[in-house]
């Protein structure tokens, strides 16, 4: 994480260019979810490269173990049983956890200078070493994804790999899928590959089959095929279209140069205003009323 | 400074003590808030400890600030409530910001601008609470929709509330002899019959 990158595109607050002077090829993670079966090896994977232990939790009464994202638990599945048409009931299982935003909410709204960071591949990393543990990355989030740590108050996340694609390797979670549900590469050929599912998918009687790539956030860098892509709700709440919402884009937009400048025009209205009228100090007349 | 046994006792010791509290921590946050709120400020966490002593300290001297400034409205809300009187003088402010404020309508204790700008301060200290309560995230856990929210209105409300403090600064230090009022306490017999005739005629019972 710490490692000298030279292909940086974006970084958190702030204002001049970020070293870039090496372009890499954009890349993307495809997770098919007609080919996942839940067994949870990407997680177990995730842990193990990250070297990574959350505490052991309870049995909520469903398969989701552990049941939520957490700063130790940088992915999980997602269950959901759904009675798609009546009478039809499927195992939607999704593998939630960052899907690196081309338009990245968290790193938006953070205030720590290279906290967040964007690379040209595309990969949104977390630099925990300037993490001051505000929050707001999980404020700007459209997906809910970073969790602060209890322990040091740092926000984590799943960094697709960043150390691992950097030498050519493909992410943990990729590498154990034993269905060959998760695939990475360059963005272009996950295209290619999620368009070969889709027509399978499509023969095979999922008509609204399609890919997840949601144009609200720019598209993302974990992409989804799902069975069902006119209801992404369906997969345990994946959103319809996703966007950074208007009010933190207000919070870190128009609201940073207005606000600033609104400050400062009123403490240079005082200068001016004290040097044009001069200071309002008590009449000659009054003062000699007491004056013995 | 020379104290004449004349002058007219303003503000009490704990009334100014319970002020400067309010304009210490307001001082604070406002360089800790900045450093949060745009690049341009950031290395203000510099004078805080680093970033993320800005971050841990900057809510907890906002509730100092929240808990002294109600202690202020506590204070001072009666003589703050707004008259005809005041109302006509902020009609009139023109003439006071013209530099001259001879034939401004009477003021009290406080001008209609003083009143007027202590209700925004109030109101901006009320929201200011609020949000940065909802935006705590280290002990509060809000639902992200009014986290979003708050974390808007309290940027927006927070640049207001630094503009009129530096209208309330800037006023203070435009009509003189003001300024001593906030540190001893007191003020000269003709400042008050110049600048609030109705509070110097009720305190002196002089013409």
């Amino acid at each position: 994480m710490a490692l000298q990158s030279l292909d940086i595109q974006r970084r958190s607050a702030t204002t001049t260019p970020s070293p870039g002077a090496r372009t890499t090829t954009e890349v993307a993670k495809l997770i098919d979810i007609s080919k996942c079966i839940g067994c949870k090896a990407c997680q177990v994977a995730c842990m193990e490269w990250n070297d990574l232990r959350g505490d052991v939790g309870t049995n909520v009464g469903v398969y989701d173990n552990p049941s939520d994202l957490t700063e130790n638990a940088w992915t999980v599945m997602r269950f959901a049983e759904v009675e798609v048409e009546q009478g039809k009931l499927e195992w939607l299982i999704r593998k939630d956890g960052c899907m690196h935003c081309a338009d990245p909410g968290c790193l938006k709204a953070c205030p720590a200078p290279g906290a967040i960071v964007q690379y040209s591949n595309g990969i949104v990393d977390f630099h925990e070493e300037n993490c001051i543990g505000c929050g707001y990355c999980i404020t700007g989030c459209p997906f809910n994804v970073p969790r602060l740590s209890k322990k040091d108050g740092k926000a984590y996340k799943c960094t697709l790999c960043s150390d691992r694609v950097s030498v050519g390797l493909e992410p943990a979670c990729v590498k154990t899928c034993p269905t060959g549900a998760i695939v990475f590469g360059a963005k272009e050929d996950m295209f290619e590959h999620a368009e070969e599912r889709i027509v399978d998918l499509k023969e095979r009687g999922y008509k609204n089959a399609g890919l997840y790539d949601p144009a609200g956030v720019g598209g993302t860098h974990v992409m989804y095929v799902l069975q069902h892509a006119d209801k992404p709700e369906l997969y345990s709440g994946l959103p319809n279209n996703p966007s950074i919402s208007p009010l933190v884009s207000v919070w870190k937009g128009v609201t940073k140069p207005l606000a600033t400048a609104v400050m400062a025009l009123v403490a240079f209205a005082g200068l001016f205003h004290f040097v044009a009228k001069g200071p309002n100090e008590v009449s000659r007349e009054i003062e000699k009323e007491f004056e013995e | 400074m020379k104290r004449d046994p004349k002058d007219l006792v303003r503000y009490t010791a704990q009334e100014r003590l319970n002020h400067w509290v309010v304009g210490m921590s307001f001082i604070l946050l406002a360089l800790s808030g900045l450093a949060l709120f745009h690049p341009a400020f950031w290395p203000l966490t510099q004078l805080f400890g680093g970033g993320t002593w800005t971050r841990i300290l900057h809510p907890f001297v906002g509730v100092l600030m929240a808990l002294s400034f109600l202690g202020m409205v506590l204070r001072f809300w009666r003589l703050n409530v707004i008259t005809p009187t005041d109302k006509q003088w902020l009609h009139r402010v023109r003439e006071m910001v013209d530099g001259d404020d001879h034939n401004m309508p009477e003021a009290g204790k406080y001008n209609g601008g003083q009143k007027l700008l202590f209700w925004l301060l109030a109101g901006c200290m009320v929201l200011l609470a609020v949000s940065g309560v909802v935006m705590w995230r280290t002990y509060f856990g809000f639902p992200v929709g009014m986290v979003r929210l708050a974390s808007m209105l309290h940027a927006a409300t927070a640049a207001l509330m630094i503009g009129l403090i530096i209208v309330h600064v800037y006023a203070a230090i435009l009509v003189k002899g003001t300024i001593r009022a906030m540190w001893y306490g007191t003020v000269t017999r003709p400042w008050a019959k110049q600048h609030h005739p109705a509070w110097f005629r009720e305190t002196t019972g002089r013409k």
